[in-house]
């Protein structure tokens, strides 16, 4: 087999690949950090490319497949997005804030990969400190969208969207905040797994909103989101948000029937916000579904169309509070020559940050400040609890609900930068799981007539990422929309 | 008016930094007095992606304080942001608890000049993150920032305003101090600002209800600065009513060397902190096993062991206030009285005296006494079984003291056992009404006064060492002729 096919496969077929000495893993890495050098004009999908020691880690990972010492990962190649800290590289959540900052520790997500033996090749472009969803705040400007590119490619993720979209890796981490991978994943044609709140260690995640930020995957299929999920999940004593839940074997549950199983359709998710071609798309694969022995039922979220604004008040809240530390004083970025304390403070935080963290701080502020904090922060709290309760009711009569991950497929690139509150309805659909917390799936169930990608969102109850695997598993057995990759990169 | 018509309002914020072995949200050590950030990690030093995990030690000596004191030990609390920013705090807030503190509702006792007790409430105890420190010193044109205190847990003990002077304050805090030593939660060091407290103050016409504007005086470290801070305070806050002017809510410094207090911030330039819950940090939830569990290993309490001394040893109030001021001069008072168990009142006279006198001109803590009880207990022993004086045993005290013998080997050595033998005793009589038949025959002639004159020359002419009971009844008997 020729490695230059190689790019074509999962990250099941490469384990596979690599346990039978098809090739090595320096040979896939190579493979990969070549393709990720040769798109960087086009796509800009990484901030940093770590050629030197992902070549020596996938030595080492031959060596330990060559001794049998090797785990179902060892020396498959991955890319992480930059708002993980990876000890010795740089770590800049797209940001001037932390464009010098070279983390000293690995985030756990990233050592729990690196102890499995995958492979780290680079770090993936975002929007700054996950704050977009176009990955155009990015302070090493935009991602373009490997189907088209002059298409954004989603956010905050949209450089482990696009890196796995156009096959530069197999697989990348993400976080998702109000949406930051299944958008991008939807964007982009790719499965996006984000994970129960809780499920995955926050340990060196760089956050943006604490109660909400959840770590997980960018892969070809759900088979492979199962794999690393089973390496990435579990409980971290470092993280005190972090489940003391056992990690079952996401692998082996993946074939399950789905006979019998009650899907639940969201009335508020298929309304005249979304785009024809999108709900087209939806309607088949439900119909997939319906061959596959589940059933369908409406079901209703009264208090979902509040999840955007409630929102948009948690999360810039304790965006304001969790980024107080960029102060200049410790690391990272620093104004030259401050006068005194207040001007390194304000020269520091008005140089260092953009123009979209800048707004949502302020708008932190203000809804934490005296006089508005019950109006606005308490409400959204409250409003947050109404949320989690509808979802909780629906859990009771379905076992996953279904919709569209976003309203449209992937825009143009400026479209909605000049209106934030347009750009902020594009997670419409996909904030109302990380307000209440739960596990979401977006796989790719088809395409517009313009030939771009659109994804199906699956949401479980809590702990339930078993059952979206599974199901997402069967849809890809059954199609093979998670199989087509970009013209320009096939 | 004249000054008698005002009233003094005071409460006082006590931070006691708690003495755990570690930080509250990391595993630096709080040991004090290491070079500058040798003790912050990357959770200290506030670095991205990192999180705080809780210290459970220092929840279980909240609790261990809050039943100390008869208060409500929250079975839900939460951790909140205070954001503000400054160098010296890293992530730009600190953490604490606002709304639902561990610990609310309890009280202590202090007794005043009068000898009774009054009751001072306590609002609430909750746990926080202490900061670091700014350093000025040997660099010039610059601040320095050392993160080794940064995180230290820390117990803000907030009174009501029930304290109505400056020795009040004292009181309380004193009070607090000893309490807090006594539950092993706080060292108690004021120097190394283990202890320290703001003082909230006003005052307001006596009789009035309603209270006047306060102002807080920041960071006291020293019961002495207490009160020189807030007797300053109260006269200037009288001085600007009197004349007509009005208390402006602030924040004020006690500056030790001129004994004054001066503006810091005003109310409208106070930070706006914003407080809200940490999503880092799940609600602190404490079941009743882990609340009884700290409740067995609460000490006798001083206010009990007072009571106990009292009782057990028929000591006045006063002594045994005094004894219980630390546990560890309580143990040792009683050590002490296990050495001589028919005279606790005789054990208490030479702990809080000549015992305490000699240690506070060493300097030294009871702790590091160069007498054990044990020695302090023999030297008693002899007083008590008639082996020396009263007025010998001091000369002992002080040879004990000095070379850390025991009392025995110094009365030995010096030979200051008492004289015991009438025979002997007479024998040093005869002589003395011998060696001066002058004053012998006044006396018989009617001066009585000079009987004293004859106890001091038995006295001199044993070195002391007769035992004056036998001496007194030996001359009344021989004098007369």
């Amino acid at each position: 087999m020729s490695n230059t096919s190689l790019h074509r496969k999962s990250l099941a077929e490469l384990a596979e690949g690599l346990r039978k000495r098809e090739f090595s893993s320096v040979e896939l890495t190579r493979a990969c950090l070549d393709r990720i050098e040769a798109s960087q004009p086009q796509l800009n999908a990484f901030i940093t490319v770590t050629r030197e020691q992902a070549l020596a880690e996938a030595a080492q990972a031959d060596q330990a497949l060559a001794e049998g010492r090797a785990g179902p990962l060892t020396g498959l190649p991955i890319a992480h997005k930059d708002i993980f800290c990876t000890s010795g590289v740089l770590t800049t959540c797209a940001s001037r804030m932390l464009s010098n900052f070279v983390s000293p520790y690995d985030a756990t997500v990233v050592a729990r990969l690196k102890a499995a033996g995958m492979v780290m090749v680079g770090k993936t472009n975002m929007d700054e400190f996950a704050m977009g969803s176009s990955n155009e705040t990015s302070y090493y400007g935009p991602v373009r969208n490997p189907w088209n590119t002059d298409l954004v490619p989603g956010g905050s993720s949209g450089g482990s969207a696009a890196a796995v979209a156009a096959r530069l890796v197999p697989a990348s981490t993400g976080t998702d905040t109000g949406g930051s991978i299944r958008q991008p994943a939807a964007l982009c044609g790719v499965t996006g797994l984000k994970p129960t709140y809780g499920r995955v260690s926050r340990y060196g995640m760089i956050a943006f909103a604490s109660s909400l930020d959840q770590g997980g995957t960018f892969t070809v299929s759900a088979e492979d989101a199962a794999l690393l999920l089973r390496a990435m999940a579990g409980f971290d004593p470092a993280d005190s948000t972090s489940v003391d839940e056992p990690v079952p074997d996401y692998v082996a549950t993946l074939n399950e029937p789905l006979r019998g199983l009650k899907i639940g359709l969201l009335k508020e998710f298929f309304d005249k916000g979304l785009d024809a071609d999108n709900e087209r798309c939806i309607r088949e694969a439900l119909a997939v579904y319906e061959k596959l022995g589940a059933t369908l039922r409406e079901v209703s979220l009264p208090a979902l169309p509040l999840s955007v604004p409630a929102y948009y008040v948690v999360a810039p809240a304790e965006c304001s509070s969790n980024l107080a530390r960029y102060d200049g004083v410790r690391y990272g970025y620093r104004c030259e020559n401050p006068r005194d304390l207040m001007d390194m403070y304000k020269r520091t935080r008005g140089e260092g940050f953009g123009a979209e963290v800048k707004r949502r701080i302020m708008t932190g502020t203000y809804v934490l400040s005296a006089g508005y904090y019950d109006a606005y922060y308490l409400k959204a709290q409250k409003v947050r609890k109404l949320i989690a309760n509808d979802f909780a009711r629906a859990f009771g009569e379905v076992d996953v609900l279904m919709g569209p991950t976003t309203p449209t497929p992937a825009f143009p690139l400026g479209a909605k930068t000049a209106d934030p509150i347009t750009m902020y309805l594009n997670d419409i659909y996909t904030i109302g799981a990380n307000l209440a917390g739960l596990p979401a799936i977006s796989i790719p169930c088809g395409f517009t007539p313009q030939g771009l990608p659109v994804g199906l969102q699956i949401v479980g109850p809590h702990f339930t990422e078993a059952r979206l695997l599974n199901a997402a598993h069967l849809f890809q057995r059954e199609t093979d929309w998670h199989r087509r990759v970009p013209e320009a990169f096939a | 008016m004249s000054r008698t018509e005002w009233e003094t309002v005071i409460g006082l914020e006590i931070h006691a930094q708690l003495a755990t072995r570690s930080k509250i949200f990391s595993g630096s050590s709080t040991a004090y007095g290491a070079p500058p950030n040798t003790q912050a990690n990357l959770v200290d030093l506030g670095y991205p992606g990192v999180l705080p995990v809780l210290n459970r030690e220092a929840v279980r000596m909240a609790v261990k304080f809050g039943l100390a004191i008869g208060a409500n030990i929250a079975r839900t609390s939460v951790f909140a942001r205070k954001n503000y920013f400054y160098p010296d705090l890293p992530k730009g807030y600190q953490i604490s608890q606002y709304e639902l503190p561990i610990v609310a509702n309890g009280a202590v006792e202090i007794v005043l000049e009068d000898g009774t007790t009054k009751r001072i409430g306590i609002t609430r105890a909750h746990l926080e993150e202490d900061a670091g420190k700014s350093l000025h010193e040997g660099l010039p044109g610059l601040t320095g920032i050392d993160l080794n205190r940064a995180g230290t847990p820390l117990l803000e003990i907030v009174s009501e305003p029930d304290l109505r002077s400056a020795r009040e304050a004292v009181a309380y805090m004193k009070k607090l101090h000893t309490l807090v030593r006594y539950l092993d939660i706080c060292d108690g060091n004021m120097q190394e600002g283990s202890f320290r407290c703001d003082a909230n103050v006003s005052v307001r016409p006596k009789g009035s209800t309603k209270f006047g504007t306060r102002t807080e005086i920041k960071n006291l470290n020293s019961f002495r600065f207490v009160e020189k801070a807030i007797n300053y305070e109260v006269e200037r806050q009288i001085d600007v009513l009197e004349s007509g002017g009005r208390v402006v809510q602030e924040t004020r410094l006690f500056d030790p060397d001129k004994g004054e207090t001066r503006s810091m911030r005003t109310k409208e330039e106070a930070n706006d902190y914003r407080y809200f819950p940490d999503p880092d940090l799940l609600p602190l939830v404490l079941d009743e096993d882990f609340i009884e569990d700290v409740r067995r290993t609460l000490p006798e309490l001083p206010d009990q062991k007072a009571a106990r001394l009292r009782s057990q040893y028929g000591l006045s109030a006063y002594d045994a206030g005094v004894l219980t001021a630390s546990r560890e001069l309580a143990a040792y008072y009683e050590d002490v009285v296990r050495a001589v168990p028919s005279e606790p009142k005789l054990a208490a006279n030479w702990v809080m005296g000549e015992l305490a006198a000699a240690l506070n001109e060493s300097g030294l803590e009871i702790t590091q006494s160069r007498l054990s009880a044990a020695q302090l207990g023999g030297l008693l022993t002899r007083i008590v079984d008639g082996t020396i004086s009263g007025k010998i045993a001091k000369e002992v005290f002080e040879a004990m003291w000095n070379t850390g013998q025991s009392a025995d080997a110094i009365i030995e050595e010096k030979g200051l056992r008492q004289i015991t033998d009438a025979s002997a005793i007479e024998k040093v009589i005869d002589e003395v009404m011998a060696a001066h038949p002058k004053q012998l025959a006044e006396y018989r002639s009617g001066k009585d006064k000079l009987f004293g004159f004859f106890v001091g020359q038995v006295m001199k002419a044993t070195q002391g060492k007769a035992n004056p009971g036998q001496v007194n009844e030996l001359l009344k008997k021989k004098l007369p002729g």
